[in-house]
């Protein structure tokens, strides 16, 4: 059994009331007594309708929100407890990939600064020149299928399949072992999205990332995770290994979405 | 996936300067941001040049010929002469390098203070912000010409503590906007991608969050710098501004309008250089808006 890389330990958020002009809004509980474990190296999908959490818990693992209570670990270390320095040297080994990379890139500027950014922050751990840093940019580029000559171009002269490369290299610059991936291709066209996905599966191979996949797409979940977490309106429903919960759904909740799915699978000669 | 991959990153090859040729395209399709433009241009180069190129250079340092005051304008005076006999052209064109660059000088600090309280402001939030905004709305409420009126007293007349006076009463506005924009720059997404990469505070602040307002404070800046000639002329015109011999625009304008019906030239001449100068930036500035700031259109 490989260790956890995260774990998140009966995690709730509840967003405090707040007082208005005209009275009190009510709190909204966004999570509720959530534990997750997250193995090194795997991928792990979380599955969920909008407004189920899904948002406000990769923020709690980012601690960018703090929970109203549980604990969020990164190999055994509470988060809640860690001092800024730690914080920061931890968030090079925590990285995103957003779901709009139209947003996600800031567009003055070039993409040389965008995917060198997280080395110059981190640069007391990684110590690069300023020449190894483009160097490291430009290869990190044609990791995820992008070239050296796209370096000193801006985010609005890419398509959104290259932008969220963009976004995949910015995420991969600082060297790190989770990636969050929050609706990554959700924002893109069809055949886009099996480009990203296969660069996705391409990445973990050779680098040995763990995945914390963020999707309502069940297909795309189905696809890329090896286990599975359903979450609807800030609770867990359903966890385990992908086949068994596509396959022997146990929750009604679950039912009822894979029953959705659209169907395009399984008949054999589907593929 | 490669093969795939390669024909759909080759499918946009747009230049690098796309964005600036579209917005001088647009900027070119309007005839009123063009006459704006041109019309700063003549203003620009006289207050670069106008001191050197004055035809009676002496009249401008304050030498006096009062055998020909009050001539007309004619070819040896274009735009006659005033009260002591100094040619008016010389005297406005002269003019211009002052209230122009006054008219800028208090426009740039009005921006520096203003953009420093309201990034500040909405960046950090919560009391700061409080404080902040009260304070600037504290100031708002004084009137500008007034408090510029007491700061311009307590100092003493003169060039640098005009500039400083109505500067003061300036950032105000531009404390608002940037707040604003801030407030909305603040809850993108690429600042999250940056909180979550362990960017510091300054650095999230001054490389992703002031390069994306910038346009709607040029804008502003533009658009201002003709009522801020305006202010200028109007603390020279009640003679708290630049003292005479130095000529400045409202000054010339004061000291002409007690011979007014009969000498209207010497009234003439500094007013329309004002409202050129104050038409041309207020065209500019719209121009600009339309491109830097299409939303705020209208």
């Amino acid at each position: 059994m490989p260790e956890p890389i995260l774990q998140i330990e009966n995690v709730s958020k509840i967003y405090g009331a707040r007082r208005t002009l005209f009275g009190r809004t009510a709190e909204v509980q966004a999570l509720n007594n959530v534990s997750i474990s997250v193995q090194k190296g795997e991928s792990f999908g979380l599955v969920g309708e909008s407004g189920s959490g899904k948002t406000t818990l990769t923020r709690s693992i980012l601690h960018l929100e703090t929970p109203t209570a549980g604990r969020i670990l990164f190999e055994g270390q509470d988060l809640a407890l860690l001092s800024s320095a730690e914080l920061r040297r931890l968030r090079a080994r925590v990285q995103i990939v957003f779901q709009d990379p139209y947003a996600s890139l800031n567009p003055r500027m070039s993409v040389r600064d965008i995917v060198t950014e997280p080395m110059l922050v981190h640069n007391d751990i990684l110590n690069l020149s300023r020449v190894q840093r483009t160097d490291r940019a430009a290869e990190l580029l044609s990791l995820v299928g992008l070239g050296p000559q796209h370096l000193s171009r801006f985010p609005h002269e890419f398509s959104g399949g290259q932008r969220q490369r963009i976004c995949i290299a910015r995420a991969l610059a600082s060297g790190p072992e989770l990636l969050l991936l929050d609706e990554p291709t959700s924002a893109l066209d069809v055949s886009v999205q099996a480009q990203v996905l296969n660069l996705l599966c391409d990445l973990q191979d050779r680098l040995g990332l763990t995945y914390f996949f963020i999707s309502h797409d069940l297909a795309v979940v189905r696809y890329l995770c090896d286990r599975v977490a359903l979450i609807y309106r800030g609770e867990l429903v359903e966890e385990g290994e992908t086949d068994e919960i596509f396959d022997a759904p146990k929750s009604d909740y679950a039912k009822m979405l894979i029953g959705a799915m659209p169907e395009v699978k399984v008949r054999g000669n589907a593929a | 996936m490669s093969e795939i991959a390669q024909t759909s990153e080759a499918e946009i090859p747009r230049p690098a300067d796309d964005r600036l040729r579209r917005a001088l395209f647009r900027f070119r399709q309007s005839k009123l941001s063009m006459l704006g433009a041109a019309v700063v241009a003549i203003v620009l180069f006289f207050t670069a040049f106008g001191t050197v190129l004055a035809p009676y250079p002496e009249h401008i340092a304050g030498a006096v010929d009062t055998a020909n005051r009050f001539q007309p304008p004619s070819l040896t005076h274009p735009f006659g002469t005033n009260e002591l006999g100094q040619d008016v052209l010389s005297l406005v064109m002269a003019g211009a390098t002052v209230s122009v660059l006054a008219g800028f000088g208090v426009v740039l600090i009005g921006t520096l203070i203003g953009t420093l309280v309201g990034a500040v402001a909405g960046f950090v939030g919560g009391w700061t912000d409080e404080g902040l905004m009260r304070l600037t709305d504290l100031t708002l409420t004084i009137p500008s010409l007034i408090l510029a009126m007491a700061i311009a007293a307590a100092l003493g007349p003169g060039f640098t503590n005009m500039v400083i006076a109505i500067s003061l009463s300036w950032w105000p506005g531009y404390a608002r906007l940037v707040r604003g924009e801030v407030l909305a720059a603040r809850e993108e997404v690429y600042v999250t991608a940056a909180r979550a990469i362990g960017a510091n505070p300054s650095r999230i602040l001054f490389r992703h969050i002031l390069p994306n307002v910038v346009s709607p404070i040029i804008v502003k800046m533009s658009l201002d710098m003709g009522f801020a000639i305006l202010t200028v002329a109007g603390l020279g015109f009640i003679g708290i501004g630049v003292r005479p011999p130095t000529p400045e625009w409202g000054t010339l304008l004061s000291l002409s309008r007690s011979y007014m019906p009969d000498y209207w030239w010497t009234a003439m001449a500094p007013g329309m250089a004002m409202f050129f100068a104050v038409f041309g930036f207020n065209l500019l500035g719209d121009g600009l808006r339309d491109i830097l700031d299409p939303k705020a259109r209208r």
